[in-house]
């Protein structure tokens, strides 16, 4: 990486050399550097909405680059290591739609373990492909779903020669890595693409201790969170290419939903995210990730909750082990984890990314001071001690993977009719159902509803996880196929 | 030469005091740490902007919070300090002399220095050998503790600043731990007079009030806190601070105060009817 270049950032720099010029706005946006919107202006400050300006040609277009966002694009791949780097503003969900519907046409398969992104299982409905599902184990302690294994990949794959691609997360929310370079290397002596959703993973790309990133194992795309640990704001996001892709049609497909009136915040928040990581981003990964032992080593010494980390690797289901990650086994004390998830905002004013039925996770990052981890930690042995209860009454929160019987669009698109949640089982689910956070659908449009299943989502509902993806916005009834 | 030092009280409001010159100015891991020489309060120092210390006002503070408490608990012999980095109330702490063990836990090892340096006579409180200091986290030195201390003094100022997590919950149910079936915890309560400082306030009265059977507020006046006015918390397992407190026992030991006095002890928990109210509603608060 040539450091002095990375020391610029050209789309922030356009646009201080923009505000200098102080011309005069006759486009869009309509508040006009924000004097048509005193309360904006009061709420944001000046600086910011100053910056909302318009794509003009000083400033580039995201849809067409040809100047500062390009420059900006290159800039992103040589800090990141891939051939191209898209910038994006849809979230990371447009970067995973985008993999996929670059590699991926109606009828054609495409591998991947159960427990994806609901952006993924979208994106299938829209496209028309078929997801064809390799096992992942569930970690029977925590009630977590490992990584895909190397010999069960192996035989999806032989058994299907014709699937188009491999869709892994490196890692999951939860930090665990699967064997991804083996992976890469299998998928490509078939002749498959490999996509990586890096949305918990901008922080692999800096760092020797942390596990292999999507495009240092040869993935052929990987869609990188900035807004996550790099730093970036909210909904911004990159999409990194390798050699293999052509990079103009994967820009036509990104523009196929992608908006034509890009953010400028975002687009600068990028670039200067992307500047900070190159220059200082393994120095504070480092820290982050000292952070994170730290708080692990503290909590495990409370005694009842388990915050695991490397010793989770056993070569195969968890290949490598995030240590930025702060996941926390809650069940030993009593608890579930979307329990403790309350307790920790409502009585310690402490928010965390999530809590589901057995585990809460902790979000460290660049932003995270060493007090800050020592009232998490104060917190957790402070509600052991005030509300510990006996744990054998507690779901043990597997992670079930269900049927499929029809493809997400044949199912999403059917006729349906909606029938009470308890009495849907047997019925083919018409749409989408998860817990938000972590996103993962319990049920997808086209599997098979069981007992089972029925079960985990009454009880998800009943401990207070915000359960959505339904056209019942209490989720009270289900979609299904009629 | 004209040179003033500011604190901003709010947004619109702020104290301003004349310097005469800067002794220090270094920032550690935690805070920005200044030292400014003043004509009308002597040395201060000021954590980021905000003073925590001068030479002229500390009596009041110091006394307020170890006197009182003292005057309550009939047999204090452990006493731990949360924060307290510039040693004043350890060294009230030093002139009782059933008190066996001190412990200062501060994590801002910058602080202690810059207060040994340029506030010699108070630091000397951590001279008596009776004081141990220790550097580190207050939260983490708590996990430690259980049922081992009589009284518990937070000398953490800031509710927003790096000791935000020693006016949490999770903080004074750890104290509640660290004390012995009898013991009393002390620290400050702020002032609510400005509304942006209101939340802050009922928030704190609220936990603690929920953390321990016996919890009061008391106030002092000190010139160089935001509104000139500040108010302590009195948390405790079974002495009621005015019921248990005992003004024959505190006099005859004839120690030297400029601002505690038995009778102060008494008024200083009669409280203006709008705090009164405010502790009132939260006291009822039910959710």
């Amino acid at each position: 990486m040539d450091m002095e270049k990375q020391r610029s950032a050209p789309v922030y720099e356009a646009l201080e050399r923009l505000r200098r010029r102080r011309v005069v706005p006759f486009d869009v946006p309509g508040h006009k550097r924000g004097r048509g919107n005193p309360e904006l202006v009061s709420l944001l400050g000046e600086k910011c909405v100053g910056l909302d300006v318009n794509s003009m040609k000083p400033l580039d277009n995201l849809g067409h680059p040809v100047s500062v966002i390009r420059q900006a694009e290159e800039l992103t791949a040589e800090a990141f290591g891939a051939a191209h780097a898209f910038l994006m503003v849809n979230g990371t969900t447009s970067s995973v739609q985008s993999m996929i519907l670059s590699v991926c046409r109606a009828g054609d398969k495409i591998i991947l373990p159960r427990n994806v992104h609901k952006s993924v299982i979208n994106a299938l409905v829209l496209c028309g492909g078929i997801p064809v599902y390799v096992n992942a184990k569930v970690n029977p302690k925590i009630g977590i779903a490992m990584g895909v294994e190397v010999e069960e990949l192996r035989r999806v794959m032989d058994e299907n020669p014709d699937a188009v691609a491999v869709f892994i997360n490196n890692p999951t929310y939860y930090g665990i890595c699967s064997n991804l370079k083996k992976i890469v290397e299998m998928a490509h002596e078939r002749n498959m693409k490999v996509l990586a959703d890096e949305a918990h993973g901008t922080h692999l790309y800096f760092g020797d201790h942390l596990p292999m990133s999507g495009i240092a194992a040869g993935a052929d795309m990987a869609a990188v969170s900035m807004h996550k640990s790099g730093g970036s704001l909210t909904q911004s996001s990159i999409l990194l290419c390798g050699e293999s892709m052509d990079t103009e049609y994967v820009r036509q497909i990104i523009n196929l939903t992608q908006t034509t009136s890009a953010s400028y915040l975002l687009l600068s928040s990028l670039d200067i995210s992307r500047r900070n990581l190159a220059l200082r981003g393994r120095e504070s990964f480092l820290k982050v990730t000292r952070m994170a032992e730290y708080a692990r080593n503290e909590i495990n010494a409370i005694g009842g909750y388990y915050a695991y980390g490397k010793e989770l690797i056993d070569g195969d289901s968890v290949f490598d082990y995030d240590v930025t990650k702060l996941s926390v086994y809650t069940q030993g004390i009593g608890l579930t984890g979307i329990e403790v998830y309350d307790l920790l905002r409502d009585e310690y004013d402490i928010q965390i990314e999530f809590g589901d039925i057995g585990n809460i996770l902790a979000y460290i990052s660049i932003g995270d001071r060493i007090q800050d981890i020592e009232r998490l930690v104060g917190a957790l042995e402070d509600i052991k001690h005030c509300y510990q209860r006996d744990s054998k009454d507690l779901y043990c929160g597997d992670f079930i993977q269900p049927k499929m019987v029809m493809t997400p669009q044949q199912a999403f698109y059917a006729r349906k009719k909606a029938v009470p949640v308890g009495e849907a089982a047997g019925c083919i689910c018409g749409e989408l159902v998860m817990c938000y956070p972590p996103g993962i659908p319990i049920l997808t449009p086209g599997e098979r509803i069981t007992e089972e299943i029925i079960e985990y989502i009454l009880y998800a509902k009943e401990k207070g996880c915000s359960l959505q993806g339904t056209r019942d916005a209490a989720v009270a009834y289900l979609d299904v196929i009629a | 030469m004209d040179i003033w030092f500011s604190q901003m009280d709010t947004e619109n409001v702020k104290t301003s005091i004349r310097v005469d010159k800067q002794l220090f100015s270094e920032t550690s891991e935690y805070q920005r740490i200044d030292v400014f020489e003043s004509k009308e309060f002597g040395k201060m120092i000021v954590l980021d902007g905000e003073i925590i210390f001068s030479e002229a006002d500390e009596f009041i503070y110091n006394e307020m919070v170890v006197h009182v408490p003292m005057a309550v608990h009939p047999h204090v012999r452990n006493v731990l300090i949360i924060g307290g980095g510039d040693g004043g109330v350890a060294r009230v702490c030093t002139q009782y002399p059933e008190i066996e063990t001190i412990d200062v836990v501060e994590p801002d090892e910058l602080f202690v220095r810059v207060s040994r340096e340029f506030f010699p006579e108070t630091a000397k409180g951590f001279d008596d050998e009776r004081v141990k200091i220790t550097n580190v986290d207050g939260l983490r030195f708590l996990r430690r503790c259980q049922n081992q201390y009589d009284l518990i003094i937070n000398d953490s100022t800031d509710p927003f600043g790096h000791t935000e997590g020693l006016f949490t919950r999770e903080f004074y149910g750890k104290c509640y731990r660290a004390l012995r079936e009898d013991g009393i915890m002390v620290y400050q309560h702020g002032s609510p007079f400005y509304d942006e400082d209101e939340m802050a306030f009922r928030a704190m009265h609220r936990k603690v009030y929920r953390s321990f059977p016996i919890s009061r507020v008391y106030q002092a006046s000190i010139p160089t806190c935001p509104a000139g006015y500040w108010m302590f918390g009195f948390a405790s397992k079974k002495y009621h601070p005015l019921l248990d407190f005992d003004p024959k026992r505190w006099n005859a030991r004839g120690i030297q105060t400029w601002y505690y006095t038995t009778n102060l002890h008494r008024g200083a928990f009669m409280l203006p009817k709008y705090i009164e109210e405010l502790l009132e509603e939260e006291e009822n608060r039910h959710e």
